[in-house]
């Protein structure tokens, strides 16, 4: 069998840990192959060394038989081997034709030959079915569409060879479905392709053979519908993992949270929430189910404080905290896991252990008389960092930043838990993280609400919601369709209602 | 947090060092251009700053004014906000303290602390306005600062001939009595009549201040949040526009505390018409003291030396002080690119390892 990349034996080590430890990756023309592994587990470091970013410390590639060296990107590209990054790199305010010609740019004596290099993007998203229009600005396209740009960028260069890195991340379930099916025409017109990616679902629905990585060193590969999507977790994790969260009857007590008639602007000055009501009980999670942009981030913002409420009333057992600061909110008893860790989650320049009291920072004891205490805030956060399973190369005093994506997840939650709310509200508490986060981070929030708390889970991932939550709420177009039990509903049902159609009207 | 302030402020050092060598390095090529021998030099430029007692006074009387505005430039840094407005909050804190220097009759004792307030309360006020604008309406603080330098110096240019004008000149004040002045007669002596003063003791006493509300104060750690993620801050339900306005307050009042060691420390009067650049060098300070507050301090000392020796190396041999200005330069374009400097000392070591 004819392989386009090998790379065998490769080791890379960075200070302190071995990213990747003697591991082999074989690519055959023509095949979907999943690299799979946990946050952390060094499938990144492979795949930079295979764009040229990193060089190995041992080992060999071989591009079609011939062995190479990749000292850079640019001899990567000669080598047709692109990569489609999962935070795009494009200029917003060009057209796409500007953003895929940038560094290649066709002349015509003096002047940029805009024309052919359009038709040419023209032909290869007809020949791929990327459907992508060369004149339209970055800015006025999807995120979908952004990154079928990146791919036609690729192609543009003659790419044989094409990197995903977790390229579902920030699609929506219907724009996964569209990618799944460009990556099959993709390798059917004789593309390879390597898919970085953590989501077993996804890799059942399109890849041929599967390379497993655990802590840098290679598992194995296997064929991928040969193996069940159990047995692959399990390589990944390094022990059996269940996908059914295992939890018992809610038991609701008093209500905690009680939306009343609640409309919000969003960012575009419009009501991006209208007259939504609502009430999340003790014991029980309410989860919320729509497709992104549909109001769930302005109803947590106006429960947290983040945005301005244009009417309606939010009332915390039964109190009326609907013109309360933000922190009297976090005082009253809400902790938020917000949607964006990077963003408002974490200051990244801070340690862990400064992040860990970035709302208790000023309560006794981790502060006294404005000075803080440096000994009770490193306990709290050697507290949190145990029960919570956050792992740094530093500890506590580690940088924000250097943790992996799942690590500043499990910080975050174990910071949220940890002040102990009646309310916890988890926006996309699992997003971008590997199954044995994932069910860890469920098991966290049944164990709230077990707890007798009030819990509010915002996802954009239906299984999750299904699986999660006792109740559901679905929201489309920032109205509340309905709210079902999660026992007595299924996902077409649910999805049903997302797309806008209330109960009993279809049919 | 301990080990962090260790750990970033030791690379910040091998940085901040590297780039003063390259700067004297690309120095020694100018005068070796200007005919000159560059060890003689350099010998005669700290020489002129550390040969006697009087000159290393005079270089710490230099230097004062110096850690003060650099101390005001890395505050605001470090929360965020760039403050380009040091030279006018010196310039109306140095006023203030003038004008109160002038115009009461009252003991030394009484008087400088004052003088002090004033100094303070006139360089705060004078950044809590761009503070405010940029809390309130978002308005860029560069831009704010700028008109706010320039709206001081038109008042003082009114001001002081209108109000306190000097006994020959129309473009100076008059001269503020002893009484009135940070120089003191046992400091004076202990540096041989250098006119080093009570300032260097205030701009030290900043620098700890700072430091310590910085490093271990509820409201340092507000203000780095706010600094660091405005974003995570507002989530946290932190403050973030009282924050900037504090900040650009603090700011403000070092910047003012160091225009008084310059009109009523090292100076005794006030020009019209000028904008003192230690506003503006500030900045550079700040920068090679990689926005910390001992950091600066080192900085300002080390370019308070190069601007007190530049005088003698010129008068010894023929090398123009504009050599010391430019060699200052050199190591504001060495600092302020101090990402090159990071990637040359992790390319070196990363090769030492490698084999």
């Amino acid at each position: 069998m004819e392989y386009v990349v090998e790379m065998l034996n490769i080791r890379k080590e960075f200070p302190g840990i071995i990213a990747n430890d003697n591991i082999s990756l074989e690519l055959k023309k023509g095949e979907i192959h999943a690299l799979m592994g946990e946050n952390g587990a060094g499938k990144s470091t492979l795949m930079s060394i295979l764009f040229g970013l990193y060089q190995p410390d041992n080992g060999s590639i071989r591009i079609k038989g011939k062995e190479v060296r990749i000292s850079n990107p640019n001899v990567a590209n000669d080598l047709g081997i692109g990569m489609v990054h999962q935070h795009f790199k494009l200029v917003h305010n060009f057209t796409i034709t500007e953003n895929i010609i940038l560094g290649i740019e066709p002349k015509k004596g003096l002047t940029l030959d805009l024309k052919s290099a359009a038709e040419r993007i023209r032909l290869l998203s007809e020949q791929y079915g990327l459907n992508v229009d060369p004149y339209e600005k970055i800015e006025n396209v999807s995120v979908g569409m952004q990154q079928r740009v990146e791919i036609i960028k690729m192609l543009y260069r003659n790419a044989e060879v094409l990197i995903f890195d977790e390229p579902t991340a920030v699609l929506t379930p219907h724009e996964i479905l569209d990618l799944m099916k460009i990556m099959k025409n993709l390798v059917a017109e004789g593309k390879s392709i390597i898919l970085i990616t953590h989501k077993l679902k996804e890799i059942k629905a399109v890849a041929d053979r599967c390379t497993v990585i655990r802590r840098g060193k290679l598992v194995g590969t296997v064929d991928v519908a040969a193996t069940s999507e159990a047995r692959m977790a399990e390589m990944m994790v390094g022990r059996q993992v269940s996908f059914q969260v295992d939890k018992s009857e809610s038991k609701p007590g008093e209500i905690i949270l009680q939306v009343e008639n609640l409309s919000v602007l969003n960012h575009r000055k419009v009501l991006g929430l209208k007259g939504c009501s609502l009430d999340v009980r003790s014991g029980e999670i309410l989860g919320i189910a729509g497709v992104e942009g549909n109001g769930q981030t302005e109803l947590v913002e106006a429960i947290t404080g983040l945005t301005r409420i244009e009417s309606g009333k939010v009332l915390l057992k039964e109190q009326d905290i609907t013109h309360l600061l933000i922190r009297e909110r976090i005082e009253a008893g809400i902790a938020h896991i917000p949607e964006d860790r990077q963003k408002r989650g974490l200051v990244l320049d801070y340690t862990i252990e400064e992040n860990m009291v970035l709302e208790v920072y000023d309560r006794v004891p981790f502060s006294n008389k404005g000075l803080l205490d440096r000994d009770a805030i490193r306990n709290y956060t050697d507290k949190i960092m145990k029960n919570f399973d956050v792992r740094a190369g530093e500890g506590a005093e580690s940088f924000a930043r250097t943790l992996s994506g799942g690590n500043q997840q499990k910080a975050i939650v174990g910071r949220e838990v940890e002040l102990n709310p009646e309310l916890l509200i988890a926006v996309q508490p699992t997003r971008g993280l590997d199954v044995g986060s994932i069910e860890y981070i469920h098991k966290r929030l049944v164990e709230q609400r077990d707890k007798g708390k009030a819990v509010l889970l915002v996802s954009l991932e239906l299984d999750e919601i299904l699986n999660v939550s006792d109740r559901i709420a679905i929201v489309s177009n920032g109205e509340l369709i309905g709210i079902v039990n999660a026992a007595e509903t299924n996902e077409n049902e649910v999805g049903l209602m997302m797309a806008g159609v209330r109960k009993g009207e279809s049919n | 947090m301990k080990l962090q302030f260790k750990k970033g402020s030791a690379k910040s050092a091998v940085v901040a060092f590297l780039a003063v060598i390259f700067g004297l390095l690309a120095g020694a090529l100018l005068i070796a251009v200007t005919g000159s021998d560059p060890f003689t030099g350099y010998a005669y430029l700290f020489k002129g700053g550390l040969m006697s007692t009087e000159r290393i006074g005079d270089t710490l009387a230099t230097s004062t004014p110096l850690i003060l505005s650099g101390l005001s430039v890395a505050f605001a840094f470090k929360t965020g906000l760039f403050n380009i407005g040091a030279s006018g909050q010196m310039l109306m804190g140095g006023f203030c303290a003038t004008a109160v220097g002038l115009t009461l009759p009252l003991p030394f004792i009484i008087l400088l602390p004052l003088e002090i307030l004033a100094a303070i309360m006139g360089g705060a006020i004078w950044a809590v306005v761009p503070g405010f604008m940029k809390a309130r309406f978002n308005v860029h603080e560069v831009v704010s600062t700028i008109m706010m330098n320039w709206i001081s110096y038109w008042i003082i240019y009114y001001a002081v001939p209108a109000y306190f004008k000097g006994q020959f000149l129309e473009t100076e004040s008059r001269a503020i009595p002893d009484a009135a002045s940070m120089k003191v007669n046992w400091l004076t002596h202990l540096f041989d009549g250098s006119f080093v003063n009570l300032g260097l003791f205030l701009a030290i006493a900043a620098v700890m201040i700072i430091a310590f509300i910085l490093n271990r104060t509820v409201m340092g750690y507000e203000l780095k949040a706010v600094g660091y993620n405005r974003f995570a801050a507002e989530y946290a339900g932190i403050n973030v526009n009282r924050n900037i306005v504090l900040s650009m307050m603090i700011a403000g009042a070092l910047a003012g505390l160091g225009g008084a060691t310059m009109y009523i420390g090292n100076a005794s009067n006030i020009q019209i018409g000028i904008l003192p650049s230690q506003g503006f060098d500030g900045i550079a300070v700040a920068l090679l003291g990689a926005n910390s507050p001992l950091g600066s301090m080192f900085a300002a000392l080390f370019f308070g030396l190069l601007y007190s020796g530049k005088g003698f190396m010129n008068a010894m041999i023929q090398i123009p002080p504009e050599i010391a200005d430019t060699i200052i330069a050199t190591i504001i374009y060495f600092a302020a690119t101090s990402v090159l400097i990071e990637r040359l000392v992790n390319m070196l070591r990363f090769r030492k390892r490698g084999q």
